[in-house]
């Protein structure tokens, strides 16, 4: 690859941000512009903000890798972000959301959630959680942003993070919710021409939707190690109830993310159009949009198997096999595969796109950790609602505050933590949040001390089974090595490998349930 | 089925365009739904969109 070309296409790509973001800067003038787009954002802008808030470089990588070694039988993930994260997320979630935001004012997630329950706690309770656990997914998006300028540009790992990171808060810090999402949709726009073209280019280099059957045939080339797993070849799901079967679907239903339904920087994107109209035309662009990003990767990484069979008789693990370790680091295959099969002119395609990813979700953090701080945590709640008119210089200090903390973070972090730091913040989201979120836009019979008890007991069995419990990131974590010399307290039972999510959700949402029943009468 | 190797593969492959058809369909018959927009309830914030607020 020509440094020269790569640095010139990186160049004009961070003018037009410069200029989208001066455009949002430029048409911010009060402080519902910064926080909520003015409620007036276009339905393709904001369902393309959406996307591109959600998927990150890591879901574009990471996922075709993982699809190289499982198959296409994470394609129900897929099937399911769009149905539930788009479908459900837009036309029932969405609408009552958008709806609820305005008959309260609402300008943040938290502050919806306070509102419709009339507590300040709540909001800061929220605001508090946001602003403490977000830096950590923050920070492992701005590590993969700054990998990419360190190996693209041969940067310092430390001066590729401060620039990285740099360019993303100036144009959240001025251009507030609008800079981020028009940036936002320019982004989406190249991640989703990327992907088109690495969809068609292998299906037209691999023979279009015959080369399914081919990969099928290849079934018996599996490793041994994968199929005594369960693994079936890479067109079939693995044996029911084997061990890879249970990876697989607990990938797709910790994928389906739960908690993605209530991850703050996603709902406030519902309360930035000006009616439900706006979004039921954000499902077409939407759905496209989520159907190519992760589609594509699954698609493509499972085929990888048969390119890389027909030029290299190796199977796609063979190819990214760690000389020092001796296993394979699926997280090089995307990049190896590009490397040989596509044209010179789609990596440089591709680097923009991985780029764009990597920027267009951390935006969204930056500005909800920043709001969180600045209007839910402090004005809200512990300013008790005073100094209204500076609210948009409260949440711009809340920017700078998440700017330094999430930098601080990524530079001192472990690897270790920074690799499950994504599932941490989703778990955490779905244990705290969704009971509390769905309770507010549908049952009109739950009550504030059901929720603070619903979330404050999420929060606990989500933090408990974090550090005690779920093996992968109490290890990870090592207080529990610290307190009772072991990794986990269940260490090689069953237990060890149950994810939060099923112990804090269902407990949050009984919570709930049981304190707004014993409650209702009172409030 | 299409060259897929077992049934759920092929129905997860279909079943992600039928729920994209699914949206566009929705998206455009509901192109001009609308329901009234609701009047805030609550209390506007005092100044809260005040100009100088930036």
């Amino acid at each position: 690859m020509n440094l020269q070309i790569l640095l010139i296409i990186i160049g004009v790509y961070a003018l037009i941000i410069g200029y989208l973001g001066w455009l949002g800067y430029k048409s911010t003038k009060s402080a519902s512009d910064f926080l909520v787009g003015g409620r007036q954002i276009h339905p393709v802008i904001m369902s393309l903000a959406y996307g591109s808030t959600f998927i990150s470089t890591s879901a574009i990588v990471g996922f075709a890798g993982v699809a190289s070694m499982m198959g296409m039988g994470l394609l129900w993930l897929t099937m399911l972000n769009i149905f539930i994260g788009i479908f459900i997320a837009f036309a029932v979630f969405g609408t009552r959301t958008r709806r609820l935001g305005a008959e309260l004012d609402a300008h943040t997630f938290p502050e919806l959630l306070g509102r419709r329950y009339n507590s300040r706690f709540i909001q800061g309770f929220s605001g508090f959680v946001i602003a403490v656990l977000m830096p950590l997914y923050a920070a492992a998006v701005m590590i993969g942003g700054a990998r990419f300028l360190e190996v693209q540009l041969g940067l310092n790992f430390s001066l590729s993070l401060f620039i990285f990171a740099s360019i993303v808060v100036v144009y959240v810090f001025y251009g507030g919710l609008k800079g981020v999402v028009y940036t936002d949709a320019f982004q989406g726009t190249i991640m989703l021409l990327g992907m088109i073209v690495l969809l068609a280019y292998t299906y037209i280099n691999l023979g279009g939707f015959s080369s399914h059957q081919a990969l099928t045939d290849m079934a018996g080339l599996v490793p041994q190690k994968l199929a005594a797993d369960g693994h079936r070849g890479w067109t079939a799901m693995p044996e029911f109830n084997s061990k890879l079967w249970w990876t697989m679907v607990s990938t797709i239903i910790m994928g389906v993310g739960i908690g993605v339904l209530a991850q703050p920087q996603l709902c406030v994107r519902f309360m930035t159009v000006k009616s439900s109209r706006e979004l039921y035309r954000a499902l077409i662009p939407g759905s496209i949009f989520i159907l190519i990003m992760t589609g594509a990767p699954y698609i493509v990484g499972s085929l990888t198997n048969l390119y890389f069979m027909m030029k290299e008789n190796k199977i796609a693990l063979a190819m990214v096999m760690d000389p020092v370790t001796g296993k394979p680091n699926i997280d090089k295959l995307m990049p190896v595969y590009i490397g040989y099969a596509m044209p010179e002119w789609f990596a440089y395609l591709f680097m923009i796109t991985l780029l764009a990813a990597a920027m267009s979700t951390l935006s969204g953090q930056f500005h909800a950790i920043g709001s969180s701080i600045g209007r839910d945590l402090y004005q809200q709640a512990i300013a008790k609602g005073k100094h209204q008119q500076r609210t948009v210089p409260f949440a711009k200090a809340g920017i700078l505050v998440a700017f330094v903390g999430t930098i601080l973070l990524a530079y001192n972090l472990s690897p270790g933590i920074i690799a499950i730091a994504t599932a941490l913040f989703f778990g955490m989201c779905a244990a705290v949040f969704l009971p509390a979120y769905i309770s507010a836009l549908f049952w009109k019979g739950s009550t504030r001390l059901g929720v603070i008890s619903g979330m404050m007991s999420g929060l606990a069995a989500w933090g408990i089974w974090v550090l005690f419990f779920h093996e992968k990131e109490s290890a990870a974590l090592g207080l529990s090595k610290m307190l009772f010399g072991k990794t986990s307290l269940v260490t090689r039972t069953t237990w060890a490998v149950v994810d939060p999510i099923m112990v804090g959700l269902p407990l949050s949402a009984l919570v709930t349930i049981i304190v707004s029943m014993l409650t209702r009468k009172e409030e | 089925m299409f060259g897929f190797g077992d049934f759920w593969v092929a129905a997860a492959y279909i079943l992600c365009i039928l729920s994209t058809v699914l949206c566009v369909v929705y998206g455009l018959k509901h192109w001009n739904d609308d329901e009234d927009i609701p009047a805030a309830v609550h209390p506007p914030d005092e100044n809260l969109d005040f100009e100088e607020t930036i």
